[in-house]
């Protein structure tokens, strides 16, 4: 290579070009180029199957890129596991996974590179440094205790002086804010800066906007494992973010809803919650939903979102506000009362939450109506056979054997399928969590087609999406969400692309900026 | 203040040093050095063995072959010496080798193979017991002048005990496994491996090598358990030792490690042996006592102890959460 070519490149102290990755023939990241000045903060955004901890685990070691190139101060690195990338100078720091909490601080921060005397671990010279370390952070405290001992924000740091200290290029933060509160926000910031003053590249994942601008000086989106693009933070408009983060172009916003004014269910509503809500995982909400309407619910990952639904249908507790139901109070202390009650749920993660992977997809299909039936008195399995059979018409899964285990089912049919285990109890109203990831287009237009048949013939549904397209083309109504709060509510003509990404800009003053 | 990770280990001293004056007032022989010296011999095979399972333990598993595999040994020892009249150190060395092939196997089918330590160690169990039935179903005396000069080696203590060569083999293995698990990396892995595999990992920690290392070490130390055994009992026997295993997790749990792993001290294990063993000589002194008093109290002391650790983890969470609070 000629010294040319090297003088631009100066700059970047890792490059990234045309990353691929695939996991049994699922495309994660698709030719993906990412590039981290010295002396930076760089923000990686993305919904979740974006890519972004895709790309992360690649950099880092976890796993091994299928395609491309990823230098590091000009030369070409292949890290093979995680040991591999911390010398090379890559550390990481992860949200929760993190650091050892049976260990003490000091073995923590020397786990894997004890200072040694005599050959053996030198605990005193540990401890000493261990000291050192973290006075250049600011953390004065006792290195001896169990690292169970502390907050969570000084773990984060203790995780930060350890990956810094091991690695000392780039540094690798996986939503290093999720469980912060806003000071704890700002002394980690504090601690970022003072480590981009000192030439370190650090890579940020968030979702939090306003960190995004408070922190960050580029920023590069990802969306569905492509690269949507790296723009620098100044100058960048809230709203294109947004717009870049969940794939719309502004100007290209026009409202595909087929159901017109008309369509909107009036009528009065069945279900009720009022000042609904839970400390810590959403603020109190109103809600009331109509028999035949589909509510969509939207806000970008982090809001509030799946959280709403948990609430719902009764997997959190809310502690506050009530529930009923055609005028009579309801309690949702647990699914099992929200299914008494006639509610439905098809979770976010389909593989872990949803399906059992070795049951056939006649017992999946079964299993909800055997929940609501009580255990005691199991379906016959002829009568699974035949249920299973009507919705795998009803519904084209294929392949069309109620025997076969779910798991060799495609995403779209097992969605399906869960889907048909919630039409089998006939519930008033259905919570779909993302309801079309991970899902071939086809699959993704026939299960659409079936919410609007669905919420038709009188059932109503609150769909969670991040996808605006999906939400404006179905929802009645929306409820848009910003830091756990309901911040606005579109219904009819108001439900646009448009609207739902300038509500969620709408600069949110409680967020930790 | 002592430190909230060593408190299970202080109990657990406190609690033996209380029998030990108690047994002392009602039997005041039992204050001797030839009770002490007795103790130790009597269980060095299982404290030699249990500093093994204390390894496996932390690292979050567990190793249910370790009396199998001492039965393996001492029938192994006793055929290879009386029957085709091998050099004792000669039949060690064999012996160490392919018990510690033996075990470092099955912790790379443990890692390798992510199939849980209980399961591979379970057939291990049936493995090296069918192996010692295959060599010799009998009882096998051993007789050789090199294996009459170790035991006839001892050191006196004032006031008649002895301190025999296999009771120091134990204090020295006791010795050198706390200052592994202490003072090296390869230690330091084994209680990051305990605390959270995945964190380990990520860490850096060399999770393969570290695995096979600790059910390396434990098949070793079992090997060496049971030649000490073939010592102390001066024949092989294929049915012996059965349920050693689980004498070794009581020893190991009583000494305040923590079953989850992550948590515990080698000296801790140590006094879990010498509180079995104190038992095991009151009962004795005693006459009256059935022997099976001492899974009674055993048993007991077991469930104390894990309540206690309970005890202590729901302690040190709530403080955590007072201190958050405070913090907020």
């Amino acid at each position: 290579m000629s010294e040319f070519q090297l003088i631009p490149e100066a700059d970047y102290v890792l490059q990234g070009r045309s990353i691929a990755k695939s996991f049994l023939g699922n495309i994660a990241l698709d030719n993906v180029d990412f590039s981290l000045r010295r002396g930076e903060i760089h923000a990686l955004l993305g919904e979740n199957g974006a890519g972004k901890s895709t790309l992360i685990k690649i950099l880092t070691g976890v796993y091994t890129r299928d395609s491309g190139t990823i230098r590091l101060d000009g030369q070409e690195v292949s890290p093979a596991n995680v040991g591999e990338a911390q010398a090379l100078g890559i550390g990481t720091v992860y949200q929760e996974v993190n650091l050892l909490e049976n260990l003490t601080v000091a073995e923590n921060l020397f786990l894997g590179r004890q200072p040694r005397r005599f050959g053996l671990t030198d605990r005193r010279e540990m401890r000493r440094r261990s000291r050192d370390l973290l006075s250049r952070y600011g953390l004065d405290i006792d290195v001896d205790a169990l690292l169970s001992t502390y907050s969570v924000a000084i773990r984060q740091i203790i995780a930060i002086a350890r990956a810094v200290d091991l690695s000392g290029k780039v540094l690798v933060l996986d939503e290093p804010t999720a469980s912060l509160d806003a000071q704890e926000v700002e002394v980690l910031f504090s601690v970022l800066r003072k480590l981009k003053a000192d030439g370190l590249g650090i890579v940020l994942i968030t979702h939090f906007l306003n960190q995004v601008y408070a922190v960050s000086d580029r920023v590069t989106v990802l969306r569905n494992g492509k690269l949507v693009g790296s723009r620098d933070i100044d100058g960048l408009p809230r709203m294109e973010l947004i717009s870049m983060m969940l794939g719309r172009e502004l100007q290209h916003v026009t409202r595909d809803h087929q159901a017109s004014e008309g369509d909107v269910p009036t009528g009065d509503a069945a279900i009720h919650f009022s000042d609904y809500g839970k400390r810590g995982s959403v603020s109190p909400f109103d809600l009331a939903i109509r028999p035949g309407e589909v509510v969509g619910v939207a806000g970008l990952l982090g809001s509030g979102r799946s959280e709403t639904a948990f609430l719902l249908f009764g997997i959190d507790r809310a502690d506050s506000g009530t529930a009923t139901v055609d005028g009579n109070e309801i309690t949702l202390t647990s699914p099992e009362a929200a299914i008494a009650n006639g509610f439905g749920f098809c979770p976010e993660e389909r593989k872990t939450d949803g399906i059992i992977g070795d049951f056939s997809v006649a017992e999946n299909i079964a299993l909800a109506l055997q929940a609501r039936q009580g255990w005691a008195r199991p379906i016959p399995s002829r009568q699974k056979r035949a249920l299973a059979e009507e919705f795998i018409r009803s519904l084209d899964i294929r392949p069309a054997d109620p025997d076969r285990p779910i798991k060799f089912l495609s995403g779209g049919n097992q969605q399906k399928a869960i889907l048909a285990r919630w039409l089998a109890t006939n519930p008033r109203l259905l919570i779909l969590d993302e309801p079309t990831r991970g899902i071939d287009i086809g699959a993704h237009a026939e299960i659409l087609k079936m919410i609007e048949k669905l919420c038709s013939e009188g059932m109503s549904l609150v769909v969670i999406s991040s996808e605006l397209e999906e939400l404006t083309a179905i929802a009645h109504r929306v409820i848009v969400l910003s830091d756990r709060k309901h911040i606005a509510e579109l219904s009819g003509a108001e439900v646009t692309a448009d609207n739902i990404m300038h509500a969620i800009a709408a600069p949110n003053r409680t967020e930790a900026a | 203040m002592i430190h909230s990770r060593n408190l299970p280990f202080v109990t657990t001293l406190a609690i033996f040093i209380i029998a030990y004056a108690l047994c002392a007032l009602q039997f005041p022989a039992m204050f001797s050095t030839r009770v002490i010296g007795n103790l130790l011999v009597d269980n060095a095979f299982l404290g030699i063995a249990a500093v093994g399972m204390t390894f496996v333990i932390l690292s979050g598993g567990i190793d249910l072959s370790i009396g199998s595999v001492i039965a393996f040994t001492s029938v192994f020892v006793a055929v290879t010496v009386g029957s085709f009249g091998l050099h004792p150190l000669t039949a060690f060395a064999l012996v160490l080798v392919i018990s510690t092939a033996f075990s470092s196997a099955m912790g790379a089918m443990i890692r390798y193979l992510q199939i849980p330590p209980f399961v591979v160690t379970l057939a291990g169990m049936f493995l090296a017991r069918g192996a010692a039935y295959l060599i010799s179903t009998e009882s096998v005396p051993i007789s050789h002048p090199f294996i009459d000069t170790i035991q006839g080696f001892y050191f006196r203590f004032p006031g008649g005990g002895r301190l025999t060569a296999m009771s120091m083999l134990m204090i020295a293995v006791f010795v050198i496994g706390g200052i592994i698990a202490s003072r090296t990396k390869f230690g330091a892995n084994v209680y990051a491996l305990g605390g959270n595999p995945q964190s380990a990992e990520l860490m850096g920690v060399p999770v393969g090598r570290t695995t096979i290392g600790i059910y390396a070490t434990s098949g070793f130390l079992s090997g060496l358990a049971g030649i000490v055994y073939t010592f102390y009992t001066s024949s092989g026997y294929s049915l012996a030792t059965v349920g050693v295993e689980l004498d070794a997790i009581a020893a190991v749990v009583i000494g305040g490690t923590l079953l989850t792993g992550g948590t515990g001290l080698i000296a801790g294990t140590f006094v879990g042996i010498l509180i079995q063993g104190l038992i095991q000589t009151y009962i004795v002194f005693d006459g009256t006592l059935s022997s099976w008093w001492t899974k009674i109290v055993i048993g007991v002391l077991l469930f104390v102890f894990i309540v206690l650790q309970r005890g202590i983890i729901w302690y040190s969470n709530r403080r955590i959460d007072i201190a958050r609070l405070k913090g907020a």
